[in-house]
């Protein structure tokens, strides 16, 4: 499946689409083929204070459970609750299925992440060892 | 060595392939200075009958033969012969835990089963496969409500068997979950002034035992009440399980804790017996233990398996739900096979008839003794004050081969010479009549020698 | 395939539906004597707590509970039936004369609460057992009160903390390898210690340099299965004490594997200040399903005085009895004494082995694994060529090329007649396959294991889409866990 050009990634597997000063947040493609069949999607409560590289909620598949990393600073102003009743909908199109909205902090906390592009190579590097 | 199968010659043959000279090589991996080279100082091997002989010694001196009026946590019922029959089957008794489960359907099948009726008499939503006992299960409950609530401190009321209070205590001890203590009142329930009190926005938990330490039954309603003013849960204990059969459930609580003994397994001087945790479908993700689901096999077919396993520890580690593994499966096998057998209407009747004995016995005892707690509703124990000390009563009881209730002073100091007296459907009248008499006696010589007394100081 | 199974032939074996399905007004399976008190009115007593329903509650006939139960049971593998080779569980033979014993009336049906005159039967069983059981591990007390070994664990913790608690100062990590059971750091969690990972060497044991880096004054205590979770003995286990106790750290044994020792060597011989047993691996009381287990906790004397209350004393006029005081106790763990029952058997199993039987267990335990070890090399890929004790683990490597994993080879050997080995564990291994027979089997069962596993591999090779669907034997075949996770369904609901 293609990366879309509208949104950043990270090396943790998240993506974030911003949109001026609040951002859309979920995970790849790459991440939920590899975590399998997801089961449950644990999300924050909206009005949580998040902080960049720390976890935001958990994903789980039958027999793991994986942390979400914030992408970026931000409060969270909207989740995505069709995913507690519907967790495939992340294994069915991870780039649709996204999870939680935040309202920005710092916007330029994008800038050091990685492009469809370079999240692509960091992908087929990281599966190559 | 019997159990053992394999003869000397096996054994040879087995090191010659692997090219060993001795059954020490194998040890080789050890350092030699750590290798025991001495027989260990333990009883010799013993045969079968001597085996069997020891522990019929040793159940000779084990109270065999009494007829007790001990509960306080552990209750001897009536246990149906079928029980031990089935779970004496090798697939039941000798299996390992249903992680396989093609070839574990018959555990699972059972467990599922057990859920159910667990979650019919609790009037909780779900059930666990089971918790080591009632005292580490209302533990876990307590720590279940602080992930729930996000909060830390916990209200235990006092009327809570004490030493289910004692394991709690340790548990909290390095989790930051402050506990404080909510007294009881005249009735012998918890008293609701000082609950109000002791409840704030910081409670995560209120935990409560109904039918309580002293047989009373908790006005769970309304503890529920003032818990959810506070934004708090009602946490219950339920240590008689047979009070399940005649005693409505407490539909307000959050999480039931059990103590599921009463159901068909033996007082084994304390364990092992089995815990169990109910709740509502919403909290499931944050209860502790193993679950079994419901699902179908690549052809469609019914099957149950091990279900939710992220909660556990063998899989999120130190982010773990408990760190609990290994449960009570067989336990709550008996358990099962109790419920099954009694059901619907046996156990409201099996209820009943505690409820009889209990009534006439503390009926009994009122007229020569003083029962206390009499304004709330009890189950099938009571607690009965005496001018005497109860331990001196029990020791001439114990001539009659009857062992009277349990003196209480070691618990709670105040009550003096208070005993907790339980009743089942095993305790005869005539034990009842003889345990009456003897109290009986004694407040007769105590007023006796009072008023010789008084009649020297006159 | 079919003429290279051995072990197993198929039979057929009774359908049988949950028992609420079987359940109908008016069929009951117990009977009350008549009562002897006056009748009560159960309102007038109760008033608004008296329960009038008991729901969906099922009404069924003692036959018809006999053979539901009987039918599920014939659903279950168990020891009874032949290998379970399951790495790190110790599924070796219960004895019946176990269940005998605990089944003796007094026994059975003393009350914890009786009077200790009246108990002495059980404290005789509680003393002997632990007496029995310090010798064995070379320490010098115990508590027989935690009801399993994570619970175990816990209790062992807990005394950590108190001890160096009593010292100044509680310290604030655990370190624990990542060979190490899933309990470890989850009990370190409970206690209030961050964990902190030791890795392993390319030996598969502690690597001492990586310790010595990471010991300082903040480490509790090192929690260690010996041998560990590959059934490598940890040939430095000293050096690896004196590192630890160099800087006032505790050894903490995780006793899982203490089949690979009994009567060989003694924990408190190399080091170990405290370990917990696990009574349902080593010292055979039955699994059951699940439970119940029993982990006393033994240790060095320097920690005696922390152990949970009550303990077993000998009083003056020579009876046994209960000491409630321990000012320094670090309180109770459970209710009354501990799984009692547990004790009994394993009481039984010692004195039926005495001190020969137990060595020759122990010694037929490692025999057994090494000859498995001999039997599969080259037909699995081997991750750690160092001497192994009484269980060995081989990984999946070799045929996961043909896109066949542990799982799989797991699910195939049921069809085979056995019980998969463990899978997946422990995590330093890809794919790990853990097997562990126990003193238990002949050479007989062993070599049609061995023949077993071996023809899994050439069908690997061969027709590994037979793997990938296995087992094919089974009343229900692989069951779809990902649906049941999805959308538990927990318990049984009647249909409208």
């Amino acid at each position: 499946m293609p990366y879309p050009t509208d949104r950043k990634y990270t090396k943790s597997h998240e993506w974030i689409q911003a949109n001026g000063k609040s951002a859309t947040v979920g995970i790849t493609d790459h991440a939920q083929e590899a975590l399998g069949d997801i089961v449950f999607v644990e999300l924050p409560k909206v009005g949580t204070e998040l902080a960049v590289g720390k976890p935001f909620g958990t994903v789980e598949s039958v027999k793991a459970v994986s942390d979400l990393f914030t992408p970026a600073s931000g409060k969270v102003t909207e989740i995505n609750g069709e995913l507690a009743t519907s967790p495939e909908k992340v294994n069915k199109d991870a780039h649709s299925a996204w999870m939680i909205k935040i309202a920005l902090s710092d916007p330029k906390q994008l800038d050091g992440l990685l492009s469809a592009a370079d999240y692509e190579k960091f992908v087929a590097e990281e599966g190559g060892h | 060595m019997r159990y053992l199968p394999k003869s000397p010659a096996d054994r040879e043959a087995m090191l010659k392939a692997l090219g060993l000279r001795s059954v020490d090589d194998l040890f080789a991996p050890v350092p030699a200075e750590y290798r025991l080279n001495r027989d260990l100082k333990i009883p010799r091997q013993m045969a079968e009958s001597e085996i069997m002989d020891y522990f019929r010694q040793r159940s000779r001196e084990n109270g065999e033969g009494y007829m007790s009026f001990l509960g306080a946590g552990a209750y001897l019922h009536y246990r149906p012969v079928i029980i031990d029959s089935l779970i004496s089957r090798g697939e039941f008794l000798t299996a390992y835990t249903p992680y396989q489960a093609e070839i574990s359907q018959g555990t699972l099948q059972s467990i599922f089963e057990f859920q159910t009726m667990i979650c019919e008499l609790t009037g909780m939503e779900v059930a666990n496969a089971s918790m080591y006992d009632g005292s580490t299960a209302a533990a876990e409950a307590v720590m279940m409500a602080v992930r729930l609530t996000g909060r830390r401190s916990v209200v235990v009321a006092r009327s809570l068997h004490p030493e289910y209070r004692e394991v709690l205590a340790t548990y909290a001890t390095h989790q930051d979950m402050p506990l404080s203590v909510a007294n009881f009142g005249g009735d012998g329930r918890l008293n609701l002034h000082e609950l109000e009190n002791s409840v704030s926005s910081e409670t995560a938990a209120v935990l409560i035992q109904s039918p309580n330490f002293f047989g009373t039954i908790e006005d769970a309603a309304a503890v529920a009440d003032i818990a959810h003013k506070n934004g708090a849960l009602l946490v219950v204990s339920i240590a008689e399980a047979v009070s399940l059969g005649i005693v409505e459930p407490p539909r307000d609580a959050a999480i039931i804790a059990m103590e599921a003994q009463s159901f068909g397994v033996p007082l084994g001087f304390g364990g092992p017996y089995c815990g169990v945790i109910a709740t509502r479908e919403k909290f499931v993700r944050q209860m502790p233990g193993r679950l079994v689901g419901q699902t179908v096999d690549k052809q469609g077919r019914r099957g149950f398996v091990l279900t939710l396993a992220t909660r556990e520890q063998h899989i999120r580690r130190e982010k773990a739900t408990s760190n609990i593994c290994t449960n009570q499966a067989l336990v709550a096998l008996m358990v099962n096979i109790f419920m099954t057998v009694y059901g619907k209407v046996g156990l409201k009747e099996l209820a009943k008839q505690n409820l009889a004995k209990t009534a006439y016995a503390a009926g009994q005892f009122a007229r020569h003794g003083k029962v206390l707690f009499s304004d709330a509703p009890r189950f099938n124990e009571f607690v009965v004050e005496t001018s005497e000390d109860p331990a001196a009563i029990n020791s001439r009881l114990l001539g009659h081969k009857i062992v009277g209730g349990l003196p209480l002073k070691k618990f709670y100091p105040e009550l003096g010479n208070a005993a907790l007296w339980c009743c089942t459907e095993m305790t005869t009248r005539s034990a009842i009549d003889t345990a009456v008499g003897l109290v009986a006696e004694s407040e007769r010589s105590v007023k006796s020698a009072k008023e010789e007394a008084e009649e020297v100081a006159r | 395939m079919k003429d290279m199974i051995r072990k197993a032939t198929r039979h057929v074996n009774q359908n049988e539906g949950l028992i609420f399905e079987k359940s109908s007004t008016g069929k009951a399976a117990w009977k009350l004597p008549p009562l002897d008190v006056p009748e009560i009115d159960a309102s007038k007593l109760l008033g608004s707590t008296e329960r009038k329903d008991l729901g969906n509650m099922p009404e069924v006939s003692e036959i018809e509970i006999i053979r539901h139960f009987t039918r599920l049971s014939t659903w279950n593998y168990a020891i009874d039936l032949g290998m379970y080779p399951l790495g790190s569980c110790t599924m070796k033979y219960n004895p019946r004369v176990n269940e005998a014993v605990a089944r003796v009336e007094g026994i059975a049906n003393g009350h914890p609460y009786q009077p200790e005159k009246i108990s002495q039967g059980a404290l005789q069983i509680l003393k002997t057992l632990s007496d029995c059981l310090i010798e064995i591990t070379g320490m010098d007390a115990i508590t027989l009160q935690p009801a399993a070994g994570a619970h175990g664990e816990l209790t062992g913790l807990l005394l950590v903390r108190a001890y160096h608690h009593s010292k100044g100062k509680p310290r604030k990590k655990v370190l624990i390898p990542d060979s190490a059971h899933g309990t470890n750091p989850a009990t370190a969690a409970m206690v209030g210690y961050a964990v902190e990972n030791l890795k392993s060497d390319a030996r598969g044991m502690v690597d001492i340099s990586a310790l010595a880096a990471q010991m300082n004054e903040e480490v509790a205590a090192l929690m260690l299965t010996n041998p560990n979770t590959l059934g490598i003995f940890e040939q430095d286990i000293y050096k690896i004490a004196d590192i630890l106790h160099a800087r006032g750290g505790l050894l903490y044994m995780d006793g899982a594997n203490m089949n690979a020792l009994v009567g060989k060597v003694r924990p408190g011989d190399f080091g170990v200040d405290l370990m917990h047993l696990n009574l349902h691996k080593t010292f055979s009381t039955p699994h059951g399903g699940g439970g119940p287990g029993s982990g006393p906790v033994a240790v060095k004397k320097f920690l005696e005085a922390f152990l949970p209350k009550p303990v077993v004393v000998t009083k003056p006029d020579g009876t046994l009895g209960f000491d409630y005081n321990r000012p320094q106790s670090v309180g109770r763990v459970r209710a009354f004494y501990g799984n009692f029952g547990m004790f009994v058997r394993a009481l039984a199993y010692i004195q039926a082995n005495g001190p020969e039987g137990l060595r020759q267990t122990t010694e037929d335990a490692v025999l057994n694994a090494n000859y498995i070890r001999k039997g599969l090399e080259g037909a699995y890929d081997l991750p750690y060529s160092t001497p192994n004790m009484h269980e060995v683990v081989f990984s999946d490597k070799l045929q996961a090329k043909k896109g066949v994993r542990t799982m799989d080879i797991a699910k195939r050997l049921i069809d085979y007649g056995f019980h998969p080995y463990t899978t997946a564990f422990p995590l330093i291994v890809p794919g790990a396959m853990m097997i562990e027979p126990t003193e238990s089997e002949s050479i007989e069962e062993m070599d049609l294991f061995i023949d077993a596993m071996k023809s899994i591999a050439e069908e690997v090779e061969q027709d590994p889409q037979t793997v990938l669907d296995a087992p094919h034997s089974t009343r229900v075949s692989r069951l779809d866990e990902t649906a049941a996770a999805r959308k538990p369904v927990l318990r049984w609901k009647p249909t409208a």
